[in-house]
């Protein structure tokens, strides 16, 4: 037995090679495992790491975990330039290739009602972000004194309404984005906001939604966020993808998809 | 088979892609099945809450009874409220605090005078 099967997506056959320098996780290069009208991607990957207790250990390390999380993307990157692959999370993990074609097979019908769905379909991210306010004055003793407690009122209200006012702006910008970038995809979906301690990204996040767009509409929709980006100073609009349709590939949502 | 149309230059990917938006897709979206290595991601304490945080949906994140967006001006409104509240009680007192000592050299003169 070569280790374990590490499992990144399954697609309809293909084509196009992938590209020969591609290296999954454990630096394994992803193989094509077909199977009936199936194409399973797996890299072979140590029991040491992937079995299941050294997998629980090695998930609370984030360094660990960012690499694998990053070569999974990166496979279903790679794949996402050559068909439509239905990205499966992180960490699927089978003891050999007969048990992902059972698994092929029992979930059949499944893979091919959403690769149905899914087909041609790109998913794009959108994120709104209300910049930090510059170096916070501490409310007390700022250099230059204000001459009088009215002084000092009327200058933190001022400080105060603006920053409500940029809120505003921002709860009104992202409904507005979300409602036009809705109209012109097929599927939306909200996420939490981000973490700015893991994103590195500065500000606050007010948005972070996902759409659901065919390929060949891609183009408009990219434009269209575009258009938004220089709007108002102090809100930040962030496009990423395109990526696989990750956050479209579970269940299906109780929005448009209907039958 | 799948011939893709020209897309738009890829934003925000590749080796600079954010972390974040790599690990919200891979560990809490994309399709659950069961392999032969059982591990439930949300058993998995992932190093620390906010990690966690990260990856949750919401309403996975208000089931574990995170919910730090609630009560964080940024992104709730009810919490902007408070918060407003609370600041400004807080002038009011400082308000009062700095006339008084505005009155009080005042005061020093006169009597010295």
């Amino acid at each position: 037995m070569t280790g374990l099967r590490y499992v990144y997506a399954v697609c309809r056959p293909f084509g196009t090679p992938l590209q020969a320098q591609l290296t999954g996780v454990g630096g394994d290069p992803p193989r094509l495992l077909p199977h009936g009208d199936l194409v399973a991607v797996v890299s072979h990957v140590p029991e040491g790491d992937f079995g299941e207790e050294p997998l629980r250990a090695r998930l609370e390390d984030l360094d660990w975990l960012t690499a694998v999380a990053r070569a999974h993307q990166g496979v279903i990157d790679a794949l996402t330039t050559v068909t439509t692959p239905l990205p499966l999370r992180l960490g699927t993990v089978f003891r050999d290739d007969s048990g992902v074609r059972t698994m092929l097979e029992a979930r059949d019908e499944d893979f091919h009602r959403t690769l149905d769905r899914l087909e041609g379909r790109v998913e794009w991210g959108v994120k709104v972000f209300v910049e930090a306010e510059q170096p916070e004055q501490a409310p007390a003793a700022p250099a230059p004194k204000p001459a009088s407690g009215r002084d000092y009122l009327r200058q933190r209200r001022q400080q105060t309404k603006s920053r409500e006012d940029l809120w505003q702006q921002a709860e009104i910008l992202a409904t507005d984005l979300h409602r036009i970038l809705s109209e012109s995809a097929e599927d939306s979906r909200l996420h939490a906001p981000q973490n700015p301690a893991l994103s590195g990204a500065t500000g606050r996040n007010v948005l972070n939604a996902a759409y659901l767009v065919p390929r060949a509409k891609s183009e408009e929709f990219v434009e269209r966020v575009d258009r938004t980006k220089d709007g108002i100073p102090g809100i930040r609009v962030e496009l990423t993808g395109p990526w696989a349709a990750y956050s479209f590939a579970g269940e299906e949502s109780a929005g448009k998809e209907s039958a | 088979m799948t011939t893709p149309s020209r897309l738009p230059d890829p934003y925000g990917q590749g080796s600079s892609a954010n972390l974040a938006d790599i690990l919200e897709r891979v560990l809490d979206k994309g399709i659950v099945i069961a392999g032969d290595i059982r591990i439930n991601l949300l058993d998995i304490e992932l190093l620390t809450i906010k990690l966690r945080l990260v990856v949750a949906s919401v309403d996975k994140a208000k089931e574990m009874g995170i919910d730090w967006w609630e009560s964080d001006p940024a992104l709730s409104s009810r919490a902007r409220r408070d918060e407003l509240t609370r600041e400004n009680a807080e002038l009011r007192e400082r308000l009062a605090r700095l006339e008084e000592l505005e009155l009080e050299p005042r005061r020093a003169q006169e009597e010295s005078t």
